[in-house]
């Protein structure tokens, strides 16, 4: 049974298990591989995606819900929002390893659409479900704040 | 500098055995250390040697023979061949090396990633290869134009002549490659630095790993590839002995089933068939010889080989003569087994046809990796290709081979290229854990409070009698004496002794290896110390550390800049010297919360001559992080065979509203480079355990805090 959904503004179509969670669909069969796996779990943020403009958790997720729906990955943020957060990435030089910065990015977009200033608490609380093995969590919390104030 | 000739006779040994114990034969992917012309395309080298790449169009790549994970490799180690060939780090493309014996870690005797190693083993040999190309670029030049190469300069990417003449790198490669590269070209003095050591320095990888383009080993797609989820047996060690693949085979998108030594592969069109399919495998295992392990078991073959004798690898004076009026002070200390827990789990994909095998993935140690794939693939090592992609995290982790080989044997008996993926939990649960440890602690202090006596003797399997068991000898193991025979405080009497024990889960290095654990226990032991002489802990310290001006320099900047009050309740101290880096970190709990509520750590290195200082702080501050984690909470154990934590729940990782502030300083340094990667790991968890013993009187000696 076929799963027809937008990504990224793009009509595409996923015809397998309905069960297979977002994450190994856009991964093994759509090829966009920014969304990473870390957990498996929802515990640790790396594979987060946006559904309908909301960050989800896609390792947890199954591909059914998102019939009809859009689902947004960083390729796929508006140029503005996504330009202000990778020059503020870029500025602080936040990744070490990399490997969880695309779901902490896709976390910031996220609370960066419902609160347009947010104060370091805000930061700390919204961003605390991705997990940074790296420990860049402090330039996470710079980065942030400056992408927040390109799109003021 | 005492320690300096036990530190390198050991090395020298390690060398020559790793060496030969990887059994890897190397093939040069790259060429070795002389150019090679080449001719037309302007678009392909026309100069061609190990570290540097030259097209006619001016396109210069440098080789980084390092693996990427997150330490800064990608950027720093270019530096170094950047800085002597006048590059700005804008002009340069940098590209990952295969395997060759070019490119073999002097330090640590194969072509690997680990130890704190990288900058301090390249930092002469870049910056020579660099300047050595420089030297041919100029006198290609200078041949051209019939002028003295005195006359000539290379600077950003043109040689150019005092007349005003110039011609691009590219140009002249071609000629420059016919000439024979100098052996000991002149190097620039520090004075004159364009890249190394400038905070405007931006790291190279950036760009890519905020795009979501950067490749991981997770991100690997070979043409036909299926992903395969690997069953292993719940208690490590184990093998199947029979299984039944037919429940397997009936979930969508499952392709097939296969057997390897140590598991059974479920191989399928994408990740969640593939467990799938593993999940309704039904599989019988012999458990093996672990199968009725526990912890229990584990700490007591610990506590009994305290009264072992076991190797001394250190002794001053005489730590057992009797000490007239003297005040005995005994310490125990205990460290959990530990797991790595890369925010990326274990990963390698496989290409193994036609007598070839193509391995690609998060590589720490590419010559055992040929190795090992040559005998799973039933190929020879030099038809074996390794291609290390970025790593999502490493910290010891991805030095161990047993993924490359599992990908190897699954790809054979499937006939077909994989990606094999390991889940979080089959991670956390089949890792190479950081040793469990019990270390014992006797001192003698004398009437001035000074300690007159030390005994210390660490108990613990050994990685290395594991990994290379031919460089542990009469139980002396190279690796866990780190944090303790380099121990910087004078104390007229010393012994330090090593227990190996057997018992246990299978152990690998973590970053930091034993620095974090005979830190924790000497760290604690002399805070203990100072506090039964009655005396401040920075003062005690300080007193002790005449022989080490360094040392005594970062724990004076640490108190400058953390605002530490002697006899003040909520600070605690501690400092070492670890691959060649001085550090002191001084942790202030939060007056208003808990007592284990950490509020700042101050942490202080002098690591000589800093390639990247931006990164290095970064290095820094993320191994205080990585130390405070597994300090609070994290511990792993095990009952009847099986390793109890899974995944981030019960193996939890500080999250971004847990973590302290944490200040980082570097004392300015022209001393040799040390290492950075691993150094801000060890001190943490004593600096809080001496502090909760200041703010509560209770002293802590075994780890995790479990607050």
């Amino acid at each position: 049974m076929a799963v027809s959904f937008t990504l990224n503004g793009k009509a595409v179509n996923f015809d397998g298990d309905p069960e297979t969670p977002i994450l190994w669909v856009l991964r093994d069969h759509l090829d966009v591989t920014s969304p990473k796996y870390g957990c498996g779990a929802a515990l640790c943020g790396a594979c987060t995606v946006h559904l309908e403009g909301s960050a989800i958790r896609s390792c947890s997720t199954p591909v059914s819900v998102t019939a009809g729906k859009s689902v947004t990955t960083l390729e796929g943020l508006t140029a503005k929002v996504g330009k202000a957060l990778q020059d503020a990435w870029i500025e602080f030089d936040v990744p070490q390893c990399g490997y969880c910065q695309t779901g902490q990015m896709m976390s910031a977009a996220d609370l960066l659409a419902k609160k347009k200033q947010p104060s370091s608490d805000d930061i700390k609380n919204a961003m605390s479900g991705n997990i940074c093995r790296c420990g860049t969590y402090s330039r996470i919390e710079k980065a942030v704040k400056r992408a927040a104030d390109k799109l003021a | 500098m005492k320690n300096q000739s036990l530190k390198n006779s050991s090395r020298r040994q390690f060398i020559q055995q790793s060496s030969a114990l990887t059994g890897a034969f190397v093939i040069g992917m790259h060429l070795p250390l002389t150019s090679q012309a080449a001719s037309g395309d302007a678009a392909k080298p026309a100069l061609a040697n190990a570290w540097v790449q030259i097209t006619p169009n001016n396109q210069i790549t440098l080789i980084c023979a390092r693996s990427e994970m997150g330490q800064d490799v990608y950027t720093s180690l270019p530096a170094l061949l950047a800085e002597e060939l006048n590059l700005p780090l804008s002009m340069i493309r940098v590209e990952t090396a295969g395997v060759a014996p070019v490119y073999i870690n002097a330090m640590l005797g194969g072509q690997i990633t680990g130890g704190s190693t990288s900058v301090r083993e390249a930092f002469d040999k870049l910056r020579i290869a660099g300047a050595a190309t420089r030297t041919v670029l100029v006198q290609a030049a200078a041949q051209r134009w019939s002028v003295p190469a005195a006359d000539c300069k290379a600077m950003n990417g043109k040689v150019i002549h005092s007349s005003g003449k110039s011609a691009t790198y590219g140009e002249l490669a071609a000629d420059a490659a016919k000439l024979p590269l100098p052996e000991k070209p002149a190097l620039k003095s520090p004075a004159n630095f364009m890249v190394i050591g400038k905070e405007t320095m931006r790291r190279l990888d950036t760009p890519s790993k905020v795009a979501g383009k950067a490749v991981y080993g997770i991100d690997v797609k070979i043409p036909g590839m299926a992903i395969a989820s690997l069953a292993q047996c719940p208690v490590i060690g184990g093998t199947p002995t029979s299984f039944d693949a037919s429940a397997a085979m009936k979930v969508m998108g499952v392709i097939k089933v296969v057997q390897i030594s140590d598991g059974v592969a479920v191989l399928a069109k994408d990740f969640y068939a593939a467990r799938k399919g593993r999940d309704a495998l039904k599989i019988t295992w012999n458990e093996g010889s672990n199968a009725n392990l526990n912890n229990a078991v584990v700490r007591k073959s610990l506590e009994d080989g305290l009264s072992k004798k076991g190797a001394v690898i250190k002794t001053v004076g005489d730590a057992n003569a009797a000490v007239a009026n003297g005040k005995p002070l005994s310490a125990q200390y205990f460290l959990p087994y530990l797991a790595h827990s890369t925010m990326e789990p274990v990963n390698c994909s496989a290409d193994v046809s036609n007598g070839k095998c193509r391995i690609i993935g998060p590589i720490q140690f590419q010559q055992g990796g040929q190795a090992v794939a040559a005998a799973a693939a039933g190929v020879k090592p030099e038809d074996v290709t390794i291609e290390t992609t970025f790593l999502g995290g490493g910290f010891g982790r991805k030095l161990e081979l047993d993924f490359i080989r599992q990908a190897a044997e699954i790809s054979k008996a499937a006939g077909m290229p994989v990606k094999m993926l390991w889940t979080k939990e089959d991670d956390i649960t089949h890792d190479f854990y950081r040793p469990m440890s019990i270390h014992k602690v006797d001192g003698m202090l004398g009437s001035d409070g000074k300690l007159v006596s030390m005994k210390a003797k660490m108990v613990s399997q050994s990685v290395t009698a594991r990994a290379f068991p031919g460089f542990v000898k009469d139980g002396f193991d190279p690796f866990m004496v780190e944090g303790s025979n380099n121990i910087t405080y004078e104390i007229p009497n010393l012994e330090i002794t090593n227990v190996i024990t057997d018992t246990g889960l299978r152990v690998g290095y973590w970053r930091s290896v034993s620095n974090a654990l005979n830190a924790f226990a000497i760290e604690s032991f002399v805070d203990e110390a100072a506090k039964a002489a009655g005396k401040d802990p920075v003062a005690y310290r300080m007193a002790a550390l005449s022989k080490h001006p360094r040392a005594k320099a970062v724990l004076d900047l640490a108190v400058k800049k953390s605002g530490y009050v002697a006899g003040s309740k909520r600070f605690g101290v501690a400092q070492m010297e670890c691959y060649d880096t001085y550090s002191a970190c001084i942790l202030e709990l939060d007056p208003a919360a808990s007592s284990t509520k950490v509020k700042k750590i101050t942490f202080v290195s002098d690591c000589g001559i800093t390639v990247h200082p931006d990164q290095a702080r970064a290095q820094l501050t993320g191994g205080v992080i990585y130390g405070l984690s597994a300090a609070l909470s994290n511990e792993i154990t095990i009952e009847n065979g099986r390793v109890q934590q899974t995944n981030f729940n019960n193996y939890p990782s500080l999250r971004q509203n847990q973590v302290p502030v944490v200040e980082v300083h570097l004392v300015p340094s022209q001393e040799k480079p040390g290492g950075l990667g691993e150094v801000g790991v060890p001190l943490v968890a004593p600096a809080l355990a001496n502090a909760i013993a200041a703010a509560t009187g209770k002293r802590i000696r075994e780890l995790p805090l479990k607050a």
